[in-house]
């Protein structure tokens, strides 16, 4: 069962932080969308701009920071709305589970007290209703015995398990659209696998939106089915997870990939993208990766690329295009 | 391997959590040569960590020996490590803490230099040596920690330890606190001076993924004991124990297929009260009763070793083997 309808619609979003060089932009003009019932992806390294992208669809940027753009939730701005406007929006209609687990759980309240009360402050449920409900949604995660679980507090799970517990809690409103920034990146592989199905599953049983947030672009390719990839706050290259991981265009993709570790590369070195990403403040003019980049010509350190269409929504901010130049 | 640089026999450490004991490792035996990279991997709570900081004595041991270049280094307190161990060097997970964000790059590598009995001098100029050697300028050794980035800072941290001129290196989660692109090259980096340097390498990793990649020889570990160990190529390739096969094929794969990895249910347990018999047999696919009775040991089993009585064959199964 699947809805086309645009749930979440992101338009030219940028923000710029206070720093002590003055404003500088952290996201960049900004676009995308995220329909109902499916996973969307962010990819990108660390000073990309993919967590402050998160922050601002909660109104939960530094103080201080400039957002221009606009957030559309199901047609309704979030930019501009006030404290309670966005209080009655966030955890109700979009949630947040973050890297950490440890900081998403208070530690000396019952993970039932924490479940519930998101439920009966949103809801309007009754006490009773909202403990069957939390043990439910704590079956629906995995965590086993939910009702000595409910009792229990943060620190008596593992880490996995935690995670797994901060899914629910973000899950307790039942959200409309649920933001997952490095949600398995501090999990080992087998407990990710199984957050990485529950995901999956909640977005095709309930019709709930994913967006996550990852560097991990295994985690993309097994559940993402639209990925966009920013570096340096701008988006690089945006298209179905599919075609963008099987034959990346953006040279930044390309290098992404070619770092991973491949299985079937035996023992050949891992192929580094040289340099690091730059700093904020310190984003180079024209296209922000043309320092590290092998394709780079002239042009590439003083025009600006813009997102274009290069294929069915496939976009690409990169006109010496690796990829056409090889054929 | 006839001439191991480093060699843990029958290692056992115990925590002491509320009066009560806890072994943390068990029993684990691992022998790391020359010019060698030996992977450990497992889920958290496994033990690698404790392996690996047992093994450079930052862990007291309740049983076993250390055997380093020779000689027996078991009986060490931490107060004070004797000269020959300083070729036993550690590599901590997060640059971000190991490295004092008051000293210049410079003096933090001269230090190591020093303590070997170098003068300042020597410092100074062999801690711009060594900023080459791991790839950073050598005009960053007046700079201090902050002006890194994490990958640089764990290039910084890396040539601190070569200041001693090691002869083994024991790297605890070297690249997980890393961005994608510097986890290839402090990956690289560590392999190449491993080559470079005849260093034998201990790599403890819980990415699967970039163990395969350098490693040698990789070891798997479960609740506090190796369940398989053999040619990196080899265990990748064709898993034998259970617990290798839930691991390999947890791990997602970037080729846009669009395939779910496969999940293994359930958590490690608490290691206060282990399961009895084989301690993976509660989650395992393929246990048979007899699992829960019998203590399982490596044995060599197609070209690596394995604890498993069902796939080595030790002992005739009841059940057929497609229980699982």
């Amino acid at each position: 069962m699947e809805t086309r309808a645009t749930l979440l619609q992101v338009d030219g979003l940028t923000v710029a932080l206070p720093t002590r060089s003055g404003y500088q932009k952290a996201v960049d003009g900004l676009s995308f969308a995220v329909d109902a019932g499916q996973v969307m992806g962010i990819a990108g390294e660390s000073g990309s701009g993919k967590t402050i992208t998160a922050l601002s669809l909660f109104g939960l940027l530094p103080h201080g920071a400039r957002v221009s753009g606009s957030i559309r939730l199901d047609g309704t701005e979030l930019l501009g709305l006030g404290t309670k406007q966005l209080r009655a929006i966030r955890g109700r209609q979009i949630a947040m589970v973050s890297q950490d687990p440890a900081t998403a759980l208070h530690p000396i309240l019952p993970i039932g007290t924490q479940l519930t009360e998101h439920m009966r402050h949103h809801l309007g449920v009754s006490k009773d209703e909202a403990l069957s409900r939390a043990a439910a949604l704590l079956e629906t995660v995995r965590i086993p015995d939910p009702l000595q679980a409910l009792r229990s507090y943060p620190g008596q799970f593992s880490g996995g398990m935690r995670q797994r517990v901060a899914i629910a809690v973000a899950l307790a409103a039942e959200p409309r659209l649920l933001v997952a920034d490095e949600p398995t990146t501090a999990l080992d592989v087998t407990v990710q696998a199984g957050i990485l199905r529950l995901l999956d599953r909640l977005c095709r049983e309930r019709g709930m939106a994913v967006i996550v947030i990852t560097h991990d672009l295994g985690v993309m390719s097994a559940i993402a089915r639209r990925l966009y990839v920013m570096y340096a706050g701008r988006l690089a290259e945006a298209g179905p997870a599919s075609q963008l991981l099987a034959s990346p265009r953006h040279p930044y993709t390309q290098g992404l990939l070619d770092a991973l570790p491949h299985p079937e590369a035996g023992g050949a070195p891992l192929v580094p993208i040289g340099g690091s990403p730059p700093s904020l403040g310190n984003v180079p003019a024209g296209c922000p990766f043309h320092p590290r980049c092998r394709y780079a010509r002239p042009s590439c350190a003083t025009e600006r690329p813009e997102p274009e269409p290069v294929a069915d929504q496939h976009l690409l901010a990169c006109p010496p295009d690796p990829l056409r130049a090889a054929s | 391997m006839s001439d191991p640089v480093l060699q843990l026999s029958a290692i056992a450490v115990d925590y002491g959590r509320r009066g009560q004991r806890i072994r943390a490792l068990d029993g684990v035996d691992l022998a790391v040569g020359r010019g060698e990279i030996v992977g450990l991997v497992g889920e958290s709570g496994c033990g690698k960590s404790t392996l690996a900081r047992a093994a450079v004595g930052l862990e007291p041991l309740a049983a076993g020996t250390v055997t380093f270049e020779g000689r027996n280094v078991t009986s060490l307190g931490r107060r004070r490590r004797p000269e020959h161990l300083r070729g036993l060097q550690m590599v901590f997970q997060d640059p971000y803490e190991s490295l004092n964000p008051r000293r210049t790059i410079g003096e933090l590598i001269a230090d190591g230099v020093r303590l070997g009995g170098g003068s300042r001098t020597d410092g100074r100029r062999r801690a711009a040596e060594l900023l080459d050697r791991v790839g950073l300028p050598a005009g960053a050794a007046g700079s201090y920690p902050h002006e890194f980035s994490g990958g640089q800072r764990q290039r910084i941290a890396i040539a601190r330890t070569l200041a001693a001129r090691p002869s083994c290196l024991i790297a605890d989660e070297p690249i997980s606190a890393l961005d994608a692109s510097a986890q290839a090259q402090i990956a690289n980096l560590l392999a190449e001076l491993v080559r470079d340097g005849n260093l034998g390498l201990v790599l403890v990793s819980h990415d699967l993924a970039v163990v395969r990649q350098v490693a040698d020889r990789v070891a798997v570990m479960y609740l506090g004991r190796i369940v398989e160990i053999g040619d990196t190529e080899t265990v990748w390739a064709s898993p034998r124990h259970p617990y290798t096969e839930a691991l390999v094929a947890a791990i997602p794969r970037a080729d846009g297929a669009g395939v779910l990895p496969v999940d293994l249910p359930g958590d490690v347990p608490d290691p206060a009260s282990p399961p009895p018999g084989c301690r993976f047999h509660p989650r395992c696919p393929v246990a048979q009763d007899s699992c829960r009775e019998l203590d399982q040991r490596l044995a060599l089993v197609a070209g690596r070793q394995i604890a498993c009585h069902v796939r080595s064959g030790a002992v005739p199964s009841a059940l057929p083997e497609s229980d699982g």
